[in-house]
């Protein structure tokens, strides 16, 4: 933890606006994909980011590197902030920081070979001039991931799920970035493929002095990868602490929740483990509820402050940052959970108008 | 007597030009009244195939069903379709892993759900919308009235499932197959279904055929757990069992493979090398060892038989052991 952030990203927004009308585009509303998310990764590092499907992780991933257009915030690379540089600037320093996609069959062009794969990202950055070079460092990249040098002739198609997942990390492996973004590398391969790819990534990650944001919702793998874990809910962080201290004593609602959603592959734990079953499901990142935005499912909200106030992401203990109003209280076992009525929500319009008056019987 | 008793099922899919392929090589297993059977493996284990065998849903073309499924004491594979279409629905539920493409994109969920009563017990509209909106109550979703008129893609994921165990449900059916239920959902809402489908197995005593790859739901869920490798079954034990001591090779490497949230963080993984683009045909020794540590001559030689020890049921030459496990 001691080591110079390589990546840091201040309150960092990306909105996506709501289009709407026949002839003129009007903006209706916006998309809070992400909210206002501030986290650094140490150089050699690695930053797991989790959370469910609508969370905003993978647009978080996307910004960072400039993806996907930012709306506000800061991304300072190598103590530069990268949001301020100009196309060809940018272009320049994506050398040093790469992509690795979910699913290689859709991220990789069926009609290229992976020769040409791997070659167009030099070319892109005037690297492939010297024929020999070049080749050398194919082999070297496709060796360092795995894959014999008779693979350079083949195309997508012509192997399996892991191996194309190989390709692809040899891709962004190509151009020697410090930053890779690896947006759920695994979930898209069986079981036992899944750790061969884990696996190579730690490898990686040693011999190559790499930093890593890994993107996923497999809370196991994350915790396995990551130094630290990031918990997002609804385009914000809820949760943010080193990877053992996070899964020992989570401290935000939601985490708890998560935590103890995940199924373990172990019958006796499973037959004594309580489950905090939340009620209904994540309103629309459209229309996020006001306050804090976990209020409306969380079982250990409050009367005050919960629906009114956004909490702050605060450092309750020494690196681990929680976004609740009431953690240390809860942590302490002086605020009870209750029952909460699941309430409506439509994917494009968002919860139904909110209850007048959440019941808790909690409290002391 | 079994509720289901599957004996040798065997799929084998044809195509002109190509080696026919098994996809269900020879399955046996039985489910008894009010119990959890999963049935797990990796994608092209033949999985899905076996329960789509089960219901019948399997094309009239390109493949050849072998075997007998008993359900009650009669062979569903002899029965003609209109017989069968009697039966699915009323006798055997099935959910499907993505609800999005189960359900009809045009007609509202309420209508959906009423179509299956109105088809099976004969009810009228009134009659089935009333209890269609009951069978919504009853597997959480909020606000049923309304729900009854919307239609699927105004709805979450968790809620088109929940709709689609609605309809799996609503006659009560003896035996309910579940493919990947909770696939395609998040964490939370996983734990919401499985939650469930628990309280429906326990409520109903209707037996649960679990299908999954998931080996933390296998966990929680089943009673018995069979293990699939290549359209065989590798592995069949109780999940205590399973878990304590996974003895088949390949049962071993999965649970190797997996980052566990109940061990310490920097456990290594120990993954299995190799694909299943790697197997060998059955006939030729058995498809796993190519991939396998424990591999001895003998593996190459046949297929090796399926044999119980009276801990778990095992088709292998030269089990992983597990002396002090077993043993405590």
């Amino acid at each position: 933890m001691t080591a110079r952030a390589l990546v840091e990203v201040r309150d960092l927004k990306v909105h996506f606006p709501i289009k709407s009308g026949v002839l003129f585009d009007r903006t209706v509303g916006y998309v809070y994909a992400v909210d206002g998310v501030s986290l650094s990764i140490p150089k050699g590092g690695t930053y797991g980011l989790v959370g469910e499907s609508g969370c905003g992780k993978s647009t978080l991933g996307r910004g960072l590197l400039r993806l996907t257009e930012p709306t506000d915030g800061e991304i300072i690379f190598d103590g530069q902030d990268i949001r301020a540089l100009s196309g060809e600037a940018m272009r320049r320093q994506r050398r040093r920081m790469q992509m690795v996609f979910q699913d290689p069959l859709s991220s990789l062009d069926p009609r290229q070979s992976v020769e040409s794969l791997l070659v167009e990202g030099l070319k892109a950055h005037g690297l492939a001039k010297d024929k020999a070079a070049t080749s050398r460092r194919l082999r070297e990249v496709l060796d360092s991931v795995g894959l014999p040098a008779s693979a350079l002739r083949k195309y997508p198609h012509e192997f399996s799920g892991g191996q194309r997942q190989r390709i692809g990390i040899a891709r962004a492996l190509i151009l020697g970035p410090e930053l890779i973004v690896a947006d759920e590398p695994v979930s898209a391969l069986d079981v036992s493929i899944q750790a061969q790819v884990v696996n190579l990534l730690e490898d990686l990650q040693s011999s190559l002095e790499l930093t890593y944001l890994v993107i996923a919702h497999d809370l196991a793998v994350v915790r396995h990868i990551a130094d630290t874990v990031g918990v997002m809910y609804l385009g914000v962080l809820a949760e943010e602490a080193g990877a053992d201290e996070l899964y020992a004593e989570p401290l935000h609602p939601y985490t708890k929740a998560l935590m103890s959603a995940v199924p373990v592959p172990n019958p006796t734990v499973e037959d004594r483990r309580e489950r905090i079953l939340l009620a209904g499901d994540l309103p629309s990142p459209a229309n996020p509820p006001g306050g804090c935005r976990f209020h409306t499912r969380c079982p250990w909200a409050q009367p005050t402050r919960c629906r009114d106030e956004r909490p702050a992401l605060r450092e309750v203990r020494p690196g681990h940052r929680v976004a609740c109003h009431w953690a240390e209280e809860i942590a302490e076992g002086r605020i009870r959970p209750h029952e909460v009525e699941a309430e409506l929500v439509h994917p494009e319009t968002g919860p139904a108008e909110l209850p007048d008056e959440l019941t808790p019987q909690a409290i002391l | 007597m079994p509720l289901l008793d599957v004996q040798d099922l065997s799929v084998v899919f044809k195509r002109r030009g190509e080696q026919p392929f098994a996809a269900v090589d020879g399955v046996s297993f039985s489910v008894e009244a009010g119990q959890t059977v999963g049935l797990v493996g990796e994608s092209g284990c033949g999985k899905s195939v076996t329960s789509l065998a089960i219901m019948g849903l399997l094309p009239k073309r390109g493949n050849s069903v072998s075997g007998q499924v008993l359900f009650d004491g009669l062979d569903l594979l002899g029965l003609s379709d209109n017989e069968m279409r009697d039966r699915r629905g009323r006798d055997i539920g099935m959910i499907f892993q993505d609800p999005l493409s189960s359900l009809n994109p045009v007609v509202p969920i309420g209508v959906q759900v009423a179509e299956v009563l109105q088809r099976h017990q004969g009810q009228d509209r009134r009659e089935s919308t009333r209890n269609a909106r009951e069978l919504l109550d009853a597997v959480g979703i909020p606000d049923p009235d309304r729900r009854l008129k919307e239609y699927p893609h105004q709805i979450s994921g968790g809620m088109r499932q929940r709709a689609l165990i609605a309809m799996a449900l609503a006659c009560k059916p003896r035996l309910l197959i579940a493919d990947e239920p909770t696939t395609a959902l998040d964490v939370t809402i996983q734990a919401q279904i499985l939650t469930l489908l628990k309280e429906l197995v326990n409520g109903t005593g209707s037996a649960l055929i679990m299908i999954t790859h998931d080996l933390g739901v296998v966990a929680g869920l089943c009673d018995t757990v069979n293990v699939l490798y290549a359209g065989k079954v590798v592995e069949t034990t109780e999940r205590h069992r399973l878990f304590a001591a996974p003895r088949h090779p390949y049962t071993n490497g999965l649970m190797n493979s997996i980052p566990r949230l109940d061990l310490p963080r920097g456990t290594p993984l120990t993954p299995i090398r190799g694909s299943v683009n790697d197997n060998i045909p059955w006939r030729e020794g058995c498809a796993f060892a190519p991939r396998c540590d424990n591999v001895l001559d003998v593996c190459l030689e046949g297929t090796p038989p399926l044999v119980d020890d009276g801990y778990a049921a095992l088709r292998c030459n030269n089990p992983v052991s597990h002396a002090q496990e077993v043993a405590s």
